[in-house]
């Protein structure tokens, strides 16, 4: 355990930060809630058009993606344990893992995406349009939610790098990390949405 | 209050949490594979929402922090299951 907090002439509250992390955390459970519940309908109304369009997706490649996402997920958590054991090699070193594999899973979201437009699977394409109102839907929700989950991978990416210059630079320390454990607490809730997204779109079929 | 926030995590918790993770999504492959139609969907939700557990309680912390973030998660899913239930008694019935 470290000693008390060092600087008491500073105006910190780690508590209230944390607390108004959850609070966000909370709004983006809310929001992305709202769209499995959008999912969940449309998938009970058109049964089977959403049987057929998710035996299309790559569970090797989603499969993939979800243990980079537990992996990166588990080095994040642990740099807040490093930086409490004022390791910084070792915390670096972590939320370096963290950031590459973030970028992992990108680059195989834009292998995977790609392989679909070359099927002629995208929004609004002609395809589509043929294949009916089912598959519409699921490739709709499909694009707009892994894109809209995407999107905070890309956002929690920009954070982490941020987060890494300031434990370089002795900003984030050991009696001073609460925006690592905020930025550990953003990336987590990136997992715990794909925890659900993976099951729903490759899964179940 | 400083107590709650210096707890420091063994590196082994969170290789052992993984370890579960890892586990639980090849279960989840494996039961949805082979095709157990309705019952797959259920175990593969019911696999998610442990796992979120596990992501929650440990990598979030919330087993080792204040109280409060614990009953306002609760509360918020909690929420969010009023509105599910009550949206599909909606679609259901219709």
């Amino acid at each position: 355990m470290s000693e008390s907090i060092a600087h008491h002439d500073e105006h910190r509250d780690d508590e209230g930060s944390k607390l108004g992390i959850w609070l966000f955390i909370f709004t983006e459970l809310l929001f992305f809630g709202g769209l499995f519940i959008t999912y969940a309908v449309y998938r009970h109304g058109n049964t089977q058009a959403f049987h057929l369009a998710a035996e299309q997706l790559d569970v090797t490649i989603g499969t993939i993606n979800t243990v980079i996402l537990l992996i990166s997920s588990m080095t994040i958590a642990m740099a807040t344990t490093a930086i409490q054991k004022k390791d910084k090699r070792t915390t670096l070193v972590l939320i370096g893992i963290t950031l590459l594999l973030a970028l992992v899973f990108l680059v195989n979201k834009y292998f995977e995406w790609s392989a679909k437009i070359d099927h002629g699977i995208w929004p609004g394409s002609p395809l589509l349009e043929e294949l009916g109102r089912g598959d519409t839907l699921f490739f709709g929700l499909y694009y707009f939610m892994t894109g809209l989950h995407a999107l905070h991978i890309i956002i929690g990416m920009v954070l982490i790098a941020v987060i890494l210059v300031r434990v370089r630079k002795d900003i984030i320390t050991s009696d001073n990390f609460q925006l690592l454990e905020n930025g550990g607490l953003y990336w987590h809730l990136v997992d715990l949405i794909w925890i659900f997204l993976f099951p729903l779109f490759y899964l179940i079929t | 209050m400083s107590d709650t926030t210096q707890h420091i995590v063994p590196y082994r918790t969170y290789g052992l949490i993984l370890l579960l993770l890892l586990v639980l999504t090849m279960v989840s492959v494996a039961v949805t594979q082979i095709e157990l139609t309705r019952w797959a969907t259920i175990v593969a939700l019911l696999i998610a929402s442990t796992k979120s557990a596990f992501v929650l309680a440990i990598f979030m912390h919330l087993k080792f922090d204040h109280t409060i973030y614990r009953v306002m998660v609760i509360f918020i899913i909690l929420v969010m299951a009023a509105v599910i239930l009550l949206t599909f008694f909606d679609y259901g019935f219709r």
